[in-house]
């Protein structure tokens, strides 16, 4: 989450992931050629960091990789910087608890965003020469809506890769028994390394290399567990046969009503609370993804990078569902059962003493209840012991790992997992540098610096969020509920952008105060509401206009009143305030602009061309699951 | 990314090589040992065999398309 925590912050389970830090026996052991594999990534991640230290001189090459990257690395690092291990975990534990329900993540909640970003938004992005999406802002608004922009987003990157770091750290400790700190401070040291030696450049190098491990990593668990499970049909047969149910191989049929499905939401909300609000918020306004493309060395690179970058994310859930889905029938106990995953507050309800002897046998039975643990399953656990150890959802896909990949292979399954969290720090710091250097610091502190400075002053500032954020995985550490709040920072702040950024691109009329105001307000508007739900839980139903709705519904239908309240306000507010004349809105805002003529190209390498391909696969999966 | 410059490609390919030549390696061990990693599943696959073999193949054929010098 964390980077997923757009799409995502719709998987509750992590924030009370700490909890599991307390006597849990680790998943995984791992043997001498693991350790090999392991050690030679970050071998290979830290050369690359010095290697490209020497292409990393001036500002454009630190901050904007040297505007130099191709349509395929642009688009890699695109899709990769949203695929963090957490993401991967966590759907992967959504798909075992709510079946294919969860692909909407990567569908709808995706692909017509990386679309619209491809061919409608980015030429605006790329003609305007903007190093940021908060630049952007001030070349369209006034420096008032890029500091406001700027200032949330460094806090919010800063805070994130502090929960990424942290929530590395503990899923290494849960899955390989490995000391908080030693993770905390290996991969904070390795980040940092590379990150501020190569700039966007390394991170963006290493995104396209975790996205190639990632898969060479972890393709296999789908693989063999089809194999197992006797192919897609044999996997269907066992899990209605299990679960008593065919809900989990549909993805709209069940989304009539709120109570009709296990995740609580309702059509309307995927529709247009996240496949409109959330997913357009994160996928064309998120610098964190949006910096890879500007990255391009033209504007056809540039277009074709979220498309290329689409084809892939329509295909992630080959490794995150589908593993989900097959951990429902094949995941075992030690004594041959099938393995009930639970969720994280039944672990934590059900700790274990020194004695193996569960703590609070009352709450841990009462916490069981809601499982469909079996009565004889329940008994063993309270009866303690190592046999009965519970494991969570998020847990799904480390256990199948553990399940099919041998020394060497499940090194390189870790090294996938390590690779993610890594890479997501890394985008999160090298995206904190930019818009501090760019956004804060040079337009607010010292405006008249030299070329140099500012790449002097870039280096520094990931140096110093490395050492923040390190900070803030101790603070997560103490204080757990805070990871909570945290991970709400994007959905709070993603509506009310998209808001600013889409009147902003498309409206001539929209003005300087409109878009600094709905920018504001309905930050404001989006953060109250996040904590009058907190505050009284009953409220959610008024949010989701159902008493039907479960948590997973929060996010998508605030985001999508945020949205509505920051366009009101940026309608009313230009009505009444003066306009740019048309002459200064040249390559920033449609109808106002002439788009630089390419050149003629085939067909087959016009970006019309592949965005009807993945318009029309994205359809044709929707149909076939539906 | 390309002329005088490592491409990525390269890095890629470097790795995937050296993962793919031990993982083949190791599977060929157990092969001939029979000495398979307790738990593990589907052993009779030979898993590390042919998955080792095609990270190998993919790493190789990425080194020498990409190696530095090369012209593109």
């Amino acid at each position: 989450m964390l980077e997923m925590v757009p799409l995502s912050a719709a998987v509750p389970n992590f924030a009370t992931l700490p909890a599991l830090m307390v006597g849990s026996t680790p998943i995984a052991h791992l043997r001498p050629l693991d350790i090999v594999v392991i050690a030679l990534y970050f071998g290979m991640v830290i050369w690359i960091g010095f290697y490209l230290k020497g292409q990393s001189n001036t500002s454009e090459e630190f901050f904007m990789a040297g505007r130099e990257m191709t349509a395929w690395i642009a688009g890699l690092s695109f899709v990769s910087a949203n695929l963090g291990s957490l993401e991967l975990m966590g759907w992967a534990g959504s798909a075992y608890q709510y079946g294919i329900l969860a692909t909407n993540w990567y569908w709808i909640g995706a692909i017509p965003a990386m679309i619209f970003l491809g061919l409608v938004m980015m030429p605006f992005y790329y003609v305007s020469k903007t190093h940021s999406v908060p630049g952007y802002l001030d070349l369209r608004y006034g420096g008032e809506a890029r500091t406001v922009s700027a200032i949330a987003f460094a806090l919010e990157m800063i805070l994130m890769s502090g929960v990424n770091m942290f929530a590395m750290a503990v899923v290494m400790k849960v899955v390989l028994g490995w000391d908080i700190n030693f993770s905390i401070i290996v991969s904070s040291v390795a980040v940092a390394l590379y990150v501020g030696l190569g700039g966007l450049r390394s991170a963006i190098f290493n995104e396209v290399l975790q996205f190639v491990l990632i898969w060479g990593g972890a393709l296999l668990v789908p693989i063999l567990g089809l194999y197992q499970a006797g192919g897609w049909t044999g996997l269907q047969t066992k899990i209605i046969a299990n679960m008593h149910s065919d809900s989990y191989f549909h993805l709209w049929r069940d989304t009539g009503s709120f109570a009709a499905n296990p995740m609580g939401v309702h059509w309307t909300g995927i529709v247009f609370g996240l496949g409109f609000v959330i997913s357009f918020g994160y996928w064309t306004t998120d610098f964190l993804v949006v910096q890879r493309v500007l990255a391009a060395h033209n504007l056809r690179a540039a277009r074709m990078a979220p498309l290329i970058g689409s084809f892939f994310k329509m295909a992630v859930p080959a490794i995150v569902i589908l593993p989900g889905l097959l951990g429902l029938v094949l995941l075992q106990n030690p004594d041959g059962s099938r393995r009930v995953l639970v969720g994280e507050d039944v672990v934590a309800a059900c700790g274990m003493s020194g004695a193996q002897q569960v703590v609070d046998p009352a709450g841990c039975s009462a916490a069981m209840a809601k499982t469909n643990l079996t009565p004889e399953q329940s008994a063993k656990v309270l009866a303690g012991g190592p046999s009965a150890e519970l494991h969570t959802y998020n847990q799904a896909l480390p256990l199948m790992m553990v399940r099919y990949l041998g020394p060497g292979l499940l090194g390189l399954g870790i090294t996938a997992l390590i690779a993610g969290f890594m890479s997501g720090m890394a985008g999160n710091v090298s995206a904190f540098s930019t818009v501090w250097s760019y956004d804060i610091y040079k337009p607010l502190i010292y405006k008249n610096g030299s070329d140099s400075h500012y790449v002097m002053v870039g280096r520094l500032s990931i140096v110093a969020g490395v050492i923040v954020s390190i900070g803030a995985a101790y603070l997560v550490q103490q204080f757990h509920g805070i990871m909570d709040y945290v991970q709400a920072l994007f959905s709070i702040f993603v509506a009310p952008l998209l808001a600013a950024i889409l009147f902003g691109m498309f409206w001539k009329r929209a003005t300087r105060w409109a878009g600094f105001l709905g920018l504001l307000l309905g930050i404001l508007f989006s953060a109250s509401m996040f904590v009058w739900v907190k505050l009284y839980p009953a409220k959610l139903a008024v949010v989701a206009l159902s008493a039907d709705a479960k948590p997973m519904a929060e996010n998508v239908f605030r985001a999508l009143w945020a949205f509505c309240f920051a366009a009101v306000i940026i309608i009313v507010v230009s009505l009444f305030t003066k306009a740019k004349p048309e002459s200064e809105l040249d390559g920033l805002v449609y109808g106002a602009t002439v788009l630089p003529k390419e050149e003629w190209v085939p067909l087959y390498k016009r970006e019309w061309f592949w965005a009807v391909l993945v318009g029309a696969i994205f359809v044709a999966l929707n149909v076939m699951v539906w | 990314m390309h002329g005088s410059r490592i491409p990525i490609w390269f890095f890629i390919g470097l790795l995937l090589a050296a993962y793919g030549g031990m993982i083949l390696g190791y599977g060929c061990y157990e092969a001939i040992s029979g000495n398979f990693a307790p738990g593990v599943q589907l052993t009779e696959l030979h898993t590390p065999i042919w998955w080792g073999a095609v990270l190998l193949l993919l790493g190789v054929v990425y080194v020498v398309k990409f190696r530095p010098g090369k012209k593109s």
